[in-house]
């Protein structure tokens, strides 16, 4: 068994039976990342400038800075992981959202980490945890509910 | 066809399952790259990875003139997810019970 080397650009995409706005939203707002993003809350305004947070409980686990909000198609923000000192210590990567509606009321979500260049141990952290959150996130769109094995 | 059919067809090739290991070992190539390692026409590993694209295992970005691929394992996670865990989980308490029987007995 090989193991996946630490790529600087990451890219994950999932078909989701929603609309690009259900997705927006799930991305976008607290109530829905809890059920998906590792228990997390964000937290933004999503104007270009201002914070992007993410936070569980009183800490606040990834920080960043929204470059651009297009809703319901683009969200591009900056990314440092808080929850590991020596992925703290690494400068910010990006995070790009993509939404597209597909025929047959399916809308593509795609999220390329990249910029990763400079961030070994975040590659290696996130690798592995996107795709947790997408599977995550397509469960709670088209079910409601979230995967049962959520905070494993 | 579903989702998942699409997945588990493109996963029903072995081609298509080493163009995936080739780039869980390296993300993000060319399809001339994965071409040079492969036995095949240009044009067979292109239509490999429309398999696998159309599955979305694979997703493509744009570089300058270059189109790299890149290893999509969402996928793969949603038919875990979907077809392994669920039986795993009998087998882990079917485990839990023998042991547990075992244990009584002793």
């Amino acid at each position: 068994m090989t193991t996946m080397t630490e790529q600087a650009t990451q890219v994950y995409a999932v078909f989701i039976r929603a609309t690009p706005e259900q997705v927006w939203d799930a991305i976008t707002k607290p109530e829905f990342t809890t059920k998906y993003f590792h228990g997390t809350k964000i937290e933004s305004t999503f104007e270009p400038g201002t914070p992007y947070l993410s936070v569980a409980g009183s800490d606040t686990v990834v920080d960043g800075e929204i470059l651009e909000s297009d809703p319901p198609r683009t969200l591009k923000h900056t990314w440092r992981a808080l929850w590991d000192p020596e992925t703290a210590a690494e400068p910010h990567s990006r995070v790009t959202w993509e939404i597209e509606p597909q025929e047959g009321g399916v809308t593509k979500l795609t999220v390329t980490h990249d910029q990763l260049e400079a961030a070994p141990k975040t590659a290696e952290s996130v690798a592995g945890g996107w795709e947790y959150v997408l599977s995550g996130l397509k469960t709670v769109l088209e079910t409601g509910e979230p995967l049962s094995t959520q905070g494993m | 066809m579903t989702d998942d059919d699409r997945v588990f067809r493109a996963l029903a090739d072995p081609t298509r399952r080493h163009l995936l290991d080739r780039l869980f070992e390296r993300d993000g190539r060319t399809l001339t790259e994965l071409e040079s390692e492969l036995e095949m026409t240009r044009f067979g590993v292109m239509k490999h990875l429309r398999v696998l694209e159309e599955a979305g295992l694979v997703v493509t970005r744009r570089q300058g003139r270059e189109k790299l691929h890149y290893l999509n394992p969402v996928p793969i996670r949603l038919i875990h997810d979907r077809w392994i865990d669920k039986y795993r989980e009998r087998q882990v308490s079917a485990l839990a019970d023998l042991k547990s029987e075992l244990e009584d007995t002793a």
